[in-house]
């Protein structure tokens, strides 16, 4: 497949002056001698998606996991709006801004919607006591403004559909006023309609000037979405490219061969010519 | 609504129990209650001529004898659902039955003089403290250093068992302050009849409250509400409960030996026909109640007990959210301390000394009554009313047999199939509602 850019050099950079919203620095982390992620750096600026791209065990959910707060670094450094950003458990994270809705949804699954939407963030009585009725009425706008057919409130989450909890855990996600969004495999548990729904909605939170992390290793899943694509291989970023840059079939040689191509930025896994 | 395609054919039942929203669970446990009650005082009945179960007297010594395992049950609920275990709790009570021992009969007394009013006071509060950093020291190991919490408890089972032999060299220490006997219950450690009554009406006035509030608040937000005729059948068979509940511990007089004594010490005549002075209800089933409404209260309204819910159905997922599950662990362990402390208490005060075998096999009644409560080992599930009422069947299983006049031998086999019974037919009912 031949397409006019690809044999070209980067387009000019859209954001080029523009502080990002997020920036990691040189991250690293090994597990027991695995280096799981290595020296990867990458960027996102507001209001732009960026899908990560990768094999199973590229490294790209741990990368993630790092922004998030879930694991912690062993080295480099994470910025958020160019401050240098502590972040060593979820909650420094969500300070941040930085939401995320893991592949396996991270719910629990034996309390209802309103009790995983507020679940670490609880809205409280002036007793100090958990206010019930509020939450679960905040739940009910949320949840009618995203998923109009969603009824069972009451339910403990188990119940649900996966498109339901995956409705249940993007609510959580959106609700706090995120302003960077995190979304591994959003649409794998999803039929077609609802991964429609969920395209509609990332298209609606950019507008809004939220940055987007898409994590998949499928590349059809992201291509249409993504503004950019950053591919990581055994743990290095391969390189990094503006969609409109690189054909579909240029985007699966960096992520299977780890070959950048000449619309892309390389990085430092990329294959030595 | 097509969630509920049945919902044409539902039966009387279906409909009762959905206006009400009474769990069908607990009407299993209610059921089940009865049916033992029942059972053991018919049996008595034809079998040895006298139906002793469901009599005042009784019912007053289950109150009794129910409250020390009740007590330790609530916590042991949390420690389940978070997917842990306690097996130290039996041998914890003795040893902070044991400190507390040592502590108000040598201890205190040689400063304090012997009969000083805050014996008892410091005795708790030690007592308490005691059992809390324990537990919390356990919570510790399980949750900072990883080690599972079976292995921690089953260390602590042995350790403690130990530790008490070693602090009073294998002595039994009585007798304990007389203050502090009155919380284990007898004939003084009661609130005698109107007592009971300002109790129950007080009970009854909050029932009322609550249900008037629950309504109140579901109508601010515009939520379903249940008919009024559930309502007032739920708050009318709440308070009858309680008015029952007055009614049968104020049936039971003190026994005439006493009633002699209190009469000759207070200066009051006692007529020909007998003086007529009610128990009412005990102190530790009141302590026990309290603790029930008070863990109820943490575990439902709390974000305390909903991170331990959380927990329970989902370790990533809380961790994730950014709750801090190791500070938790650690806080439902020593939580669970304080209760076998509270328990402790309980146990020595109704024996009225501090001995070597205090506690022994508690922690197998302690799980046994919170899985018969509707806790489930998978976590996530489970229940402080349940652990409650669990508590109630054992203790009822356990001194009916004794009623009935049944060894030793077959009482403990038919407690443990009791409990394996009613753990099968906890997962049938899961698989059937779920």
């Amino acid at each position: 497949m031949s397409d006019s850019n690809s044999a070209n050099a980067p387009s000019a950079d859209p954001n080029a002056g523009k502080t990002p919203l997020v920036e990691m620095r040189d991250i690293s982390i090994a597990f027991g001698g695995v280096h799981a992620v290595d020296k990867a750096s990458c960027e996102l600026y507001p209001g732009e998606v960026v899908g990560l791209l990768g094999h199973n065990g590229a490294g790209k959910s741990t990368l993630i996991k790092i922004l998030s707060g879930a694991y912690s670094r062993d080295s480099g450094s994470i910025f958020v709006d160019g401050q240098e950003a502590i972040i060593n458990n979820p909650r420094h994270a969500k300070d941040y801004g930085i939401e995320t809705i893991y592949q396996t949804l991270a719910l629990a699954d034996n309390v209802d919607a309103a009790a995983n939407l507020y679940l670490g963030r609880e809205l409280l009585t002036r007793w100090g006591t958990l206010d019930d009725a509020a939450m679960e009425a905040e739940t009910r706008k949320v949840m009618n403004r995203l998923n109009p057919n969603f009824t069972r409130f009451k339910d403990p989450v188990k119940q649900l559909s996966g498109g339901q909890r995956q409705s249940v855990a993007i609510a959580r996600a959106i609700h706090f006023n995120a302003r960077i969004l995190i979304m591994d495999e959003p649409t794998a548990a999803l039929g077609p309609a609802e991964t429609e729904q969920v395209g509609q909605l990332i298209h609606q939170l950019k507008q809004d000037g939220i940055g987007i992390f898409l994590i998949s290793h499928d590349i059809h899943d992201v291509f249409d979405l993504a503004d950019r694509v950053t591919v990581m291989k055994n743990g290095a970023i391969v390189g990094s490219a503006q969609t409109k840059d690189v054909t579909k079939d240029e985007v699966l040689g960096m992520i299977i061969l780890g070959k950048c191509p000449a619309g892309a930025i390389p990085g430092p896994g990329a294959l030595a010519d | 609504m097509s969630e509920h395609p049945e919902e044409f054919k539902e039966s009387g039942l279906v409909r009762f129990l959905r206006a009400t929203e009474v769990d069908t669970r607990l009407l299993g446990m209610i059921g089940a209650l009865l049916l033992i009650w029942l059972g053991f005082h018919f049996y008595g009945h034809f079998v040895n001529g006298f139906g002793a179960f469901l009599t005042p007297r009784n019912l007053w010594n289950l109150s009794v004898q129910t409250s020390s395992i009740a007590v330790m049950a609530t916590g042991m609920v949390l420690i389940i659902v978070t997917r842990h275990i306690d097996l130290s709790v039996g041998s914890l009570l003795g040893f902070t039955a044991m400190i507390m021992g040592v502590m108000q009969v040598w201890v205190l007394p040689k400063y304090l003089g012997l009969g000083h009013p805050m014996i008892w006071v410091i005795t708790i509060l030690v007592g308490v403290a005691f059992g809390t950093l324990i537990g919390a020291f356990q919570g510790f190991l399980i949750a900072y250093l990883s080690i599972p919490a079976f292995i921690v408890t089953l260390g602590g089972l042995l350790i403690w068992r130990g530790a008490s032999y070693l602090v009073a060299r294998g002595e039994t220490i009585a007798p304990v302050d007389p203050t502090f006997a009155l919380i284990g219950g007898g004939p003084y450690g009661t609130i005698g009849a109107t007592g009971s009554w300002i109790v129950g009406i007080i009970v009854c006035i909050a029932i009322v409250l609550m249900l008037w509030n629950g309504r109140r608040q579901r109508v601010r937000f515009g939520f379903p509400t249940r008919p009024m005729w559930a309502e007032c059948l739920i708050g009318l068979v709440g308070t009858g409960f309680v008015i029952g509940s007055v009614l049968v511990m104020n049936a039971y007089p003190w026994p005439k030996g006493i009633v002699k004594k209190y009469a000759a010490a207070n200066n009051i005549e006692v007529p020909e026909s007998g003086l007529f002075i009610s128990h009412g209800f005990a102190i530790p089933i009141l302590i026990a109640i309290a603790v029930g409404i008070a863990m109820t209260f943490l575990a439902t309204r709390t974000r305390f007990g909903r991170y331990v819910f959380a927990i329970g159905g989902n370790p990533e997922a809380a961790e994730l959210a950014g709750i801090n599950t190791k500070k938790m662990t650690l806080l439902i362990f020593a939580l669970m301390g304080a209760l076998t402390g509270i328990s402790a208490v309980i146990a020595s005060a109704r024996l009225k000394s501090a001995t070597l075998a205090l506690g022994q096999f508690d922690e197998l009644y302690v799980i046994a009554a919170a899985v018969i409560g509707g806790t489930s080992f998978a976590g996530g599930i489970g229940t402080i009313y349940g652990a409650i009422l669990g508590a109630l069947v054992m203790q009822s299983l356990q001194s009916g047999m004794v009623l009935i006049g049944f060894d030793a031998a077959i009482q403990q086999m038919v407690v443990g199939g009791v409990l394996v019974l009613a753990v099968f037919i906890d997962t049938l009912y899961r698989k059937n509602s779920a």
